[in-house]
């Protein structure tokens, strides 16, 4: 099989401070993975705020440079797709979804018109039938209609419509890979599930592999094939995403899933804080620049000592 | 609906269901545009009764504080981001407690103890701070009166899943030492199902369901509540979950009768026409639907499911 997407060795530094106080904070240190061509899934990078999961995507979409290592896309390096007509086809095939629609859109920018732009530009459709077919078919296979989207701004559409609009614009460039940063972090609750339905739809029907960035374990666990769970923006553990989390090994992972809210103990008020995780995944942070991958079999990744 | 003492309890409602518009009535910070067309609002402080909804701008200066307080959402956007914590404090609790400056430090170490964080954070600006860290300050300073009544609006929604979980535990602990009542405003019906004593579902701007938080989640009795529910995913359990169609209402123009029957699967006519009432349909249990007894809940909890901490 080949690579379809090929994370190699990647890793970002940012300055911090000033001329003589300069210091370097790694974003995001020595990720590893890669997606095959052939075989969609949905693969979710899972970490708290300051983990490197947003940068690591940023990376993969060509919006930032890696430091060290290198993002393969078919094999060719991206770094070299970054103008002209590579960039364009690059950019057809790896499409991004944001965490808030109401940032996302302008709002003084109808909604249908991102769509339509992204379709004249990535897939070089003028003709005014074929342009409308085009989004017709985008928004179908998100659960909306042209005609719903149609001359609408995005104050006049739900949270959840909107996400699917923004999901309906990455869709009508046909693309192989979606990158959703938290997409459902902004939508209300009743509609969080339509969104999350959605992602696996398009993995089974229409082939599309899913980047799926999150916090919610939850969720995590129930669409995604394989999980990567970050800390501090070193990988920590890896595999498939119920084997990880139905038995996580490495203390952070463990931690993240203690402190999942429950819901099927509602109502006892279980909020004891899992001190001695805290603890256990403290001191493996420590200890983290003399730790490396230990491969578990089954394509499963354990961070540890030594 | 009605909070008793030493109670939590917890409204979910989704954005531009009305809920921040009734917390704000609860509070008494009832200014223009806002304007409260009917009904009362009545505490109980210590005997005292009062009316937030009639109360003079006095009456509210008084129990302010030190019988009502208030944790926001956004930390950042209640600290001042130019004053130090210490000052702030002052800002909040200095003239309802009454101290002079010394008892006043003493005291507000105290609390900080109490609530863990180490007396540098009295020295620290704001941004200086983590946002747990920050979370824990502004429950610091709704809790330094000792308030017998709280409103907490999304307090741990911007925070991450370790920090919530803490946070969350020591707002708890808190409330449980002073006997304090806590309204509990979120979406995350999660959180709810961790820290409130019992739920009020509210949906376009009504009250849709009540009643104790295991009950609302293992037995609904109102469609909406049963899709809030069901649809949350749990860690072990990958059966496909129902969404639910439809949006919302616009509170301009809510839909006639019932306000959920234009998303709802039991909708009949008269759900069209007539305005369901909420009535008792349990213990402590109230819902507003007229086929509220054959509601059922869409994914039955799984007996073999291990417990979170495993």
């Amino acid at each position: 099989m080949s690579a379809l997407l090929h994370v190699d060795g990647v890793s970002k530094y940012f300055a911090m401070g000033g001329l003589l106080s300069r210091t370097q904070t790694a974003a995001v240190r020595d990720a590893n993975f890669r997606l095959e061509q052939g075989t969609p899934e949905i693969f979710t990078i899972v970490g708290e705020s300051g983990s490197g999961k947003t940068t690591l995507a940023r990376m993969i979409l060509g919006l930032e440079t890696p430091t060290e290592g290198e993002i393969r896309y078919k094999g060719n390096p991206i770094s070299g797709l970054s103008f002209g007509a590579a960039r364009r086809a690059f950019m057809t095939d790896v499409q991004p979804v944001f965490q808030n629609p109401f940032e996302a859109f302008n709002p003084l920018k109808r909604v249908d018109r991102y769509i339509e732009s992204t379709a004249k530009v990535f897939r070089g459709i003028t003709a005014r039938a074929d342009l409308d077919a085009a989004m017709d078919e985008a928004l179908a296979s998100v659960g909306l209609s042209l005609a719903e989207v149609r001359g609408r701004y995005p104050h006049e559409l739900s949270g959840g419509q909107l996400q699917r609009a923004a999901i309906a614009r990455a869709l009508v460039c046909k693309p192989k890979v979606l990158i959703a940063d938290e997409p459902v972090s902004m939508v209300d609750a009743s509609l969080r599930m339509a969104i999350v339905n959605l992602l696996r739809t398009l993995r089974d029907d229409l082939g599309v592999s899913v980047i799926y960035i999150t916090h919610d374990l939850a969720t995590a666990y129930y669409i995604s094939d394989r999980i990567m769970i970050m800390q501090k923006g070193r990988v920590v553990e890896m595999g498939a995403a119920r084997q990880v989390l139905d038995d996580p090994q490495h203390p952070y992972s463990r931690l993240l899933k203690a402190s999942v809210l429950s819901v099927t103990d509602a109502g006892q008020g279980n909020l004891e804080p899992a001190r001695d995780l805290m603890e256990a995944s403290r001191t493996a942070l420590e200890h983290a620049d003399a730790s490396r991958l230990v491969e578990q079999g089954e394509g499963r990744l354990v961070r540890m000592a030594g | 609906m009605q909070v008793e003492r030493d109670e939590i309890y917890g409204i979910a409602g989704e954005s531009s269901s009305g809920k921040t518009s009734f917390i704000k009535v609860l509070a008494a910070a009832i200014r223009p545009p806002l304007r409260v067309v009917g009904g009362s609002v009545e505490y109980n402080f210590a005997g005292q009764r009062i009316d937030s909804t009639k109360a003079s701008e006095a009456e509210i200066k008084a129990i302010r504080w030190r019988h009502l307080s208030y944790i926001m959402q956004g930390s950042m956007s209640v600290l001042n981001p130019v004053r130090r914590i210490e000052k702030t404090f002052g800002d909040f609790a200095r003239s309802p407690l009454g101290l002079d400056c010394r008892a006043f430090r003493e005291r507000i170490e105290e609390h900080l103890d109490h609530l863990k964080l180490p007396k540098s954070v009295l020295r620290a600006y704001p941004h200086e701070l983590s946002g747990g860290m920050r979370q824990r300050v502004t429950i610091g300073l709704a809790t330094v009166c000792r308030p017998e009544f709280m409103i907490a609006d999304e307090p741990t929604t911007a925070l991450d899943v370790v920090v919530q979980k803490d946070v969350l535990s020591l707002l708890r602990n808190v409330q449980k030492e002073m006997g304090a009542s806590i309204v509990f405003v979120t979406h995350d019906m999660s959180v709810h199902a961790n820290i409130a004593d019992r739920i009020g579902i509210i949906y376009a701007g009504r009250l849709v369901e009540e009643g104790p938080t295991r009950t609302l989640f293992t037995e609904p009795k109102h469609p909406y509540t049963a899709h809030l529910v069901a649809s949350l995913p749990v860690i072990g359990d990958t059966r496909p979950r129902p969404s639910l169609e439809g949006r919302p209402p616009s509170l301009a123009d809510p839909p006639q009768g019932c306000r959920f029957h234009p998303r709802c699967p039991l909708a009949i006519d008269r759900c069209k026409r007539e305005v369901p009432p909420l009535e008792t349909v349990g213990t402590r249990h109230r819902s507003a639907c007229w086929r509220a007894q054959e509601v059922e809940p869409l994914v039955r909890p799984e007996a073999t499911v291990a417990g979170a901490g495993a």
